[in-house]
C-alpha cells in the first residue's frame, strides 16, 4: 500500500501540479498563436514577471493576507494579473505592433519575441538578483498529510497549501475562459478572428480590440501560472528557458490555436514528465518475491534521470510533429 | 546626333544595362571604424588581451556565417546555436585530450562495448517488431507489441548503461580523449552538428517556421543537459583542461605570439569558408535558395524541391556552427559544459547576423567582430555604470545597495542585447550592410 501512496504523491499529485501550470501557460501561447499567428517566446518570461510582481507586492505588504486567512501572495495575485496584462498590452504596442504593421513574416515576430524575452529577463534579474526567493515572506507554507484508511498504509498522501490553491485556481480559470469564449460577445469575436481574420474584419469586428484582449488574457493567465509555480517551489528569475519547451510542446500536442487542446496537452506533458522520471522499481518491489530468480531488478528503473527531464517534452514534441503535426485535437493553424 | 540621344537614354548605355560595381563606400567606412576600434582596444587593453578578443571574434564569425546562411539565405531561424557550438566544443575536447589509461587499460571499454552491442541488438529487435504486420499480425497489435517491447528493452539497456557509466566514473574518472590532433575533432564536431541538424530539419522544415525555432531551442538545452550530466564522458561540472592547440601553445611562444598564430590560422579558415560561400551564393544553387526564400510557391512551381534544398542549407549552417564551436573550444583550452549559455552562444550570434546584414557574408563578418568587441567592452562599462548608480543612490537617498551588484550589472547586458534585437528588427531590418539584390533582367 505504501508503494501506491508513493505513486500517488510522486506521479498523480506532482503530475497534476506541473500539468496545471503547463496547461495555463499553453492556453496563453495558443491564444496568441491563433490570433496573431506566431509562437510567442516571451510567454515564460511574462510568467516570471507576474511572479516577480507578486514577490514585490508581498514584500511590500507582508501581513496583508493574515487578516483574511490566505497567504499574502495569493491575495496579491489579482493585482499582479492586472499588472502583467498591462505589461503584455504595452509590449505589443511597443514591439510587436510596428512589426505587424510592416507586414513581416511571422518568424520575424518570433525573433522579436526572443528579444523581448531577453529584455524582460534582464530587467527581472537587474531588480531581483539571480538567486531564488520564496513567495512566502511572512506566512507559513501549510502541508496537509492525509492518512489513508487502509491496513498497512503508513505513509500519508502529502498535499501542500499552494498545490490546493493551484488546483482551485486552475479550475476557476478554465471555467471562466470557457464561459468567456462561448458566451461573451468578445469571446465569440475572438474565435471568429482566429478562424478567419479577413472575414472577421470585414464583418465589423475591431481587430485591434481583439488583439489587446488576447494579450490581456494571455498576460493574466501567465501571471497565474508563474505565481503558482513560484509558490509551489521558489521564485527564480531563470525559470523561463525550462518552461518554454514544455509549454510549446503542450500547445502543439493539443493542436495549436485550440484552447481546450492546450489544457489536455498541458496535462499530457506534465504527466509524461513525472511518469518518465518516476522510479518504477518502487511499484515492482512488492512483487519481487514472485518474480523469477534470473530477473534481478536494478534499483533505478526510471526512464530518464531528473536531470534529463527536459528530454521528455522534446520527445513528445518530435513525436507529435512526426505523426500528427496538427495535434491531437486538430488545431486550426499549422 | 543619334549617338547623343542614345547616351541620354539610360536604357541604351551598356554600363547601366549591366550594373557595374558600385564604389563600396559604406563597407569602407564601416570597416574603417571597426579598425579604429580594434586599434583603440589594442592601445588600452594590451596586445595579449586584444589578440585573444580577436581570435574569439573570429570564431564567432564562423558561427555567424553558419547562422547567416540559415537565416539570411534561406529564412530559417535557428534558436539553438548554443547546442551545435557545444557539440563542436565537445568533439574538439574528446579527440584532442590525451588518452586516459585508467580507462583503456581496464575491462571497462569491453563492458561499454557490450552495452553498445546490446543497444544495437535492441534497436534491431524493435525495428523488426515494427515490421510484424508484414507477417500478417494485425496493425494495432503490432503497434502495441512494438511500444511495449521498446519500453522494456529501453529500460534494460539504460540500466546496463547506468551501471557501466557509474563504474567508469568511479574507477577511471572519465573516458578521456583520443589523443588525436584537434582539427580531426573540429571536422567530426561539424559532422555531428550537421547530423543533429539533419534530424531536426528533417522533422521540422516541412512545417511552419516557428516549429523549427522551438525544436532547435529544445535540442540545444538537451545537448547542454547531456554534456553537463554525463560525468563519465565529459567530467561534467569538473571541466576538462587544458586542450592542446594545433598551433604552438602559449607555453612555448608567449601569449601574444601564440594567439596571433592561432588568429591567422582561424583567419585562413574564415577566408576559405567565405570564398566558398560567395561562390555558392552567386552560383545557380544560391539563386535557387534565394528564390525559395523569397517566394516559395513560385519556386515550387518551377520544379524546385523546396524541402530538400531547405534541409541542405540548414545542415550546412549547422556544420559551420559545429566547426566554429570546435575552434572556439580548443582556443579556450577548457571544456566547461556550464559555460555554454543561450545568451553568449545563441543570442549574441543572432545579434551579429541581424545587425551585420543577414544574407551578406561580409556584413556578417563585420557584425561578428563589431558586436563581439562591444560585448567584451560592455563588461567593464556595465560594472562602472552600476558603481556610479550605486554611489549616486547612496549619496542622494541613503540607499543601501545589495551586495551582489556586480552580477546584476552583468545581467543588465541581457537587457541591452534584447533591446538591440528588437530595435534592429524595427528600424534596420536589413542590417548595416544589407544583402545586395542583383537584378538579372
Amino acid at each position: 500500500m505504501n508503494e501506491l501512496v508513493f505513486f500517488i504523491n510522486n506521479v498523480v499529485i506532482s503530475g497534476s501540479v506541473s500539468g496545471s501550470i503547463y496547461a495555463i501557460g499553453a492556453i496563453g501561447v495558443t491564444l496568441i498563436f491563433s490570433i496573431m499567428r506566431f509562437a510567442h517566446f516571451a510567454h515564460a518570461d511574462m510568467m516570471t514577471f507576474g511572479a516577480f510582481m507578486v514577490l514585490l507586492l508581498t514584500t511590500a505588504f507582508p501581513a496583508a493576507g493574515a487578516s483574511l486567512g490566505v497567504p499574502t501572495a495569493v491575495l496579491m495575485l489579482p493585482l499582479a494579473m492586472l499588472l502583467t496584462a498591462s505589461l503584455a498590452v504595452g509590449i505589443d504596442k511597443i514591439f510587436y505592433k510596428p512589426l505587424r504593421a510592416h507586414g513581416v513574416k511571422p518568424i520575424v515576430l518570433v525573433i522579436g519575441s526572443l528579444g523581448v524575452t531577453l529584455i524582460l529577463q534582464g530587467l527581472i534579474r537587474l531588480f531581483s538578483g539571480t538567486g531564488g526567493q520564496s513567495l512566502y515572506v511572512d506566512d507559513r507554507k501549510e502541508i496537509f498529510r492525509l492518512a489513508l484508511p487502509f491496513e498497512g498504509a503508513r505513509a500519508p498522501i502529502v498535499v501542500t497549501e499552494p498545490q490546493i490553491y493551484l488546483f482551485v485556481i486552475t479550475i476557476v480559470a478554465v471555467v471562466a475562459l470557457h464561459l468567456f469564449l462561448n458566451r461573451s460577445r468578445l469571446g465569440k469575436a475572438m474565435r471568429a478572428m482566429s478562424d478567419n481574420p479577413e472575414l472577421a474584419q470585414a464583418s465589423g469586428i475591431n481587430t485591434n480590440t481583439i488583439v489587446a484582449v488576447t494579450w490581456m488574457i494571455a498576460g493574466a493567465l501567465a501571471a497565474i501560472a508563474g505565481t503558482l509555480l513560484s509558490l509551489d517551489v521558489t521564485f527564480k528569475p531563470d525559470l523561463s528557458f525550462f518552461l518554454l519547451l514544455p509549454i510549446f510542446a503542450a500547445a502543439i500536442v493539443g493542436g495549436v490555436g485550440h484552447p481546450y487542446g492546450a489544457i489536455a496537452g498541458g496535462f499530457v506533458v506534465g504527466f509524461a514528465e513525472t511518469l518518465a522520471v518516476f522510479n518504477w522499481n518502487v511499484l515492482l518491489r512488492p512483487f519481487s518475491d514472485s518474480l523469477p530468480a534470473w530477473l534481478e531488478l536494478p534499483s533505478n528503473l526510471a526512464f530518464v534521470g531528473t536531470e534529463y527531464k527536459i528530454v521528455v517534452p522534446f520527445f513528445i514534441l518530435v513525436a507529435i510533429l512526426v505523426w500528427r503535426p496538427t495535434g491531437l485535437f486538430k488545431g486550426k493553424v499549422i | 546626333m543619334s549617338n547623343s540621344e542614345k547616351t541620354r537614354n539610360p536604357a541604351y548605355t551598356p554600363q547601366e544595362a549591366a550594373p557595374g560595381r558600385r564604389f563600396p563606400l559604406r563597407e569602407l567606412i564601416l570597416f574603417g571604424v571597426l579598425l579604429v576600434a580594434i586599434l583603440a582596444v589594442y592601445a588600452i587593453m594590451g596586445a595579449a588581451y586584444s589578440t585573444r578578443m580577436l581570435v574569439e571574434a573570429a570564431c564567432y564569425a564562423i558561427l555567424a556565417l553558419g547562422l547567416t546562411i540559415q537565416w539570411g539565405y534561406a529564412g530559417q531561424f535557428n534558436a539553438g546555436v548554443m547546442g551545435f557550438v557545444a557539440l563542436g566544443g565537445f568533439c574538439a575536447m574528446f579527440f584532442s585530450v590525451p588518452v586516459n589509461d585508467a580507462f583503456w587499460g581496464t575491462a571497462l571499454p569491453g563492458e561499454f562495448g557490450r552495452v553498445l552491442l546490446y543497444g544495437a541488438a535492441a534497436i534491431v529487435l524493435i525495428v523488426g517488431a515494427s515490421k510484424l504486420d508484414r507477417l500478417g499480425v494485425p496493425k494495432p497489435l503490432r503497434t502495441f507489441i512494438t511500444v511495449v517491447l521498446g519500453l522494456v528493452l529501453y529500460l534494460v539497456v539504460i540500466s546496463q548503461l547506468r551501471e557501466v557509466t557509474d563504474a567508469i566514473e568511479n574507477q577511471a574518472g572519465f573516458v578521456g580523449g583520443l589523443g588525436l590532433p584537434p582539427w580531426i575533432g573540429w571536422i567530426v564536431g561539424g559532422a555531428l552538428a550537421g547530423g543533429v541538424g539533419y534530424f531536426i530539419g528533417h522533422i521540422c522544415l516541412g512545417l511552419r517556421s516557428d516549429y523549427l525555432a522551438i525544436a532547435t531551442l529544445g535540442i540545444a538545452e538537451i545537448i547542454k543537459a547531456f554534456l553537463k550530466n554525463s560525468d563519465w564522458l565529459t567530467r561534467g561540472t569538473a571541466t576538462v583542461s587544458p586542450l592542446p592547440w594545433p598551433t604552438p601553445g602559449p607555453a612555448e611562444l608567449g601569449f601574444t605570439l601564440s594567439r596571433a598564430i592561432y588568429l591567422s590560422f582561424t583567419a585562413v579558415i574564415i577566408a576559405v569558408i567565405f570564398f566558398l560561400l560567395n561562390r555558392a551564393y552567386n552560383a545557380p544553387w544560391g539563386r535557387m535558395i534565394r528564390a525559395i526564400r523569397d517566394n516559395e510557391v513560385s519556386a515550387a512551381a518551377m520544379g524546385k524541391d523546396i524541402n530538400k534544398r531547405r534541409l541542405e542549407i540548414f545542415v550546412l549552417g549547422c556544420i559551420l556552427m559545429g566547426l566554429g564551436g570546435g575552434i572556439l573550444g580548443t582556443f579556450n583550452s577548457l571544456f566547461d559544459p556550464q559555460g555554454y549559455l543561450p545568451l553568449n552562444h545563441t543570442f549574441l550570434v543572432l545579434v551579429m547576423v541581424i545587425l551585420g546584414g543577414p544574407g551578406n557574408n561580409l556584413g556578417t563578418i563585420f557584425g561578428a567582430v563589431a558586436v563581439y568587441i562591444i560585448w567584451i567592452m560592455s563588461e567593464p562599462l556595465a560594472l562602472f555604470l552600476m558603481q556610479l548608480a550605486v554611489a549616486f543612490g547612496e549619496g542622494a537617498f541613503g540607499w543601501d545597495a545589495p551586495s551582489n551588484m556586480d552580477s546584476r550589472a552583468l545581467q543588465a547586458r541581457v537587457l541591452v542585447i534584447g533591446l538591440l534585437i528588437t530595435m534592429v528588427l524595427r528600424f534596420a531590418p536589413k542590417g548595416l550592410l544589407p544583402e545586395k539584390i542583383k537584378s538579372h533582367g
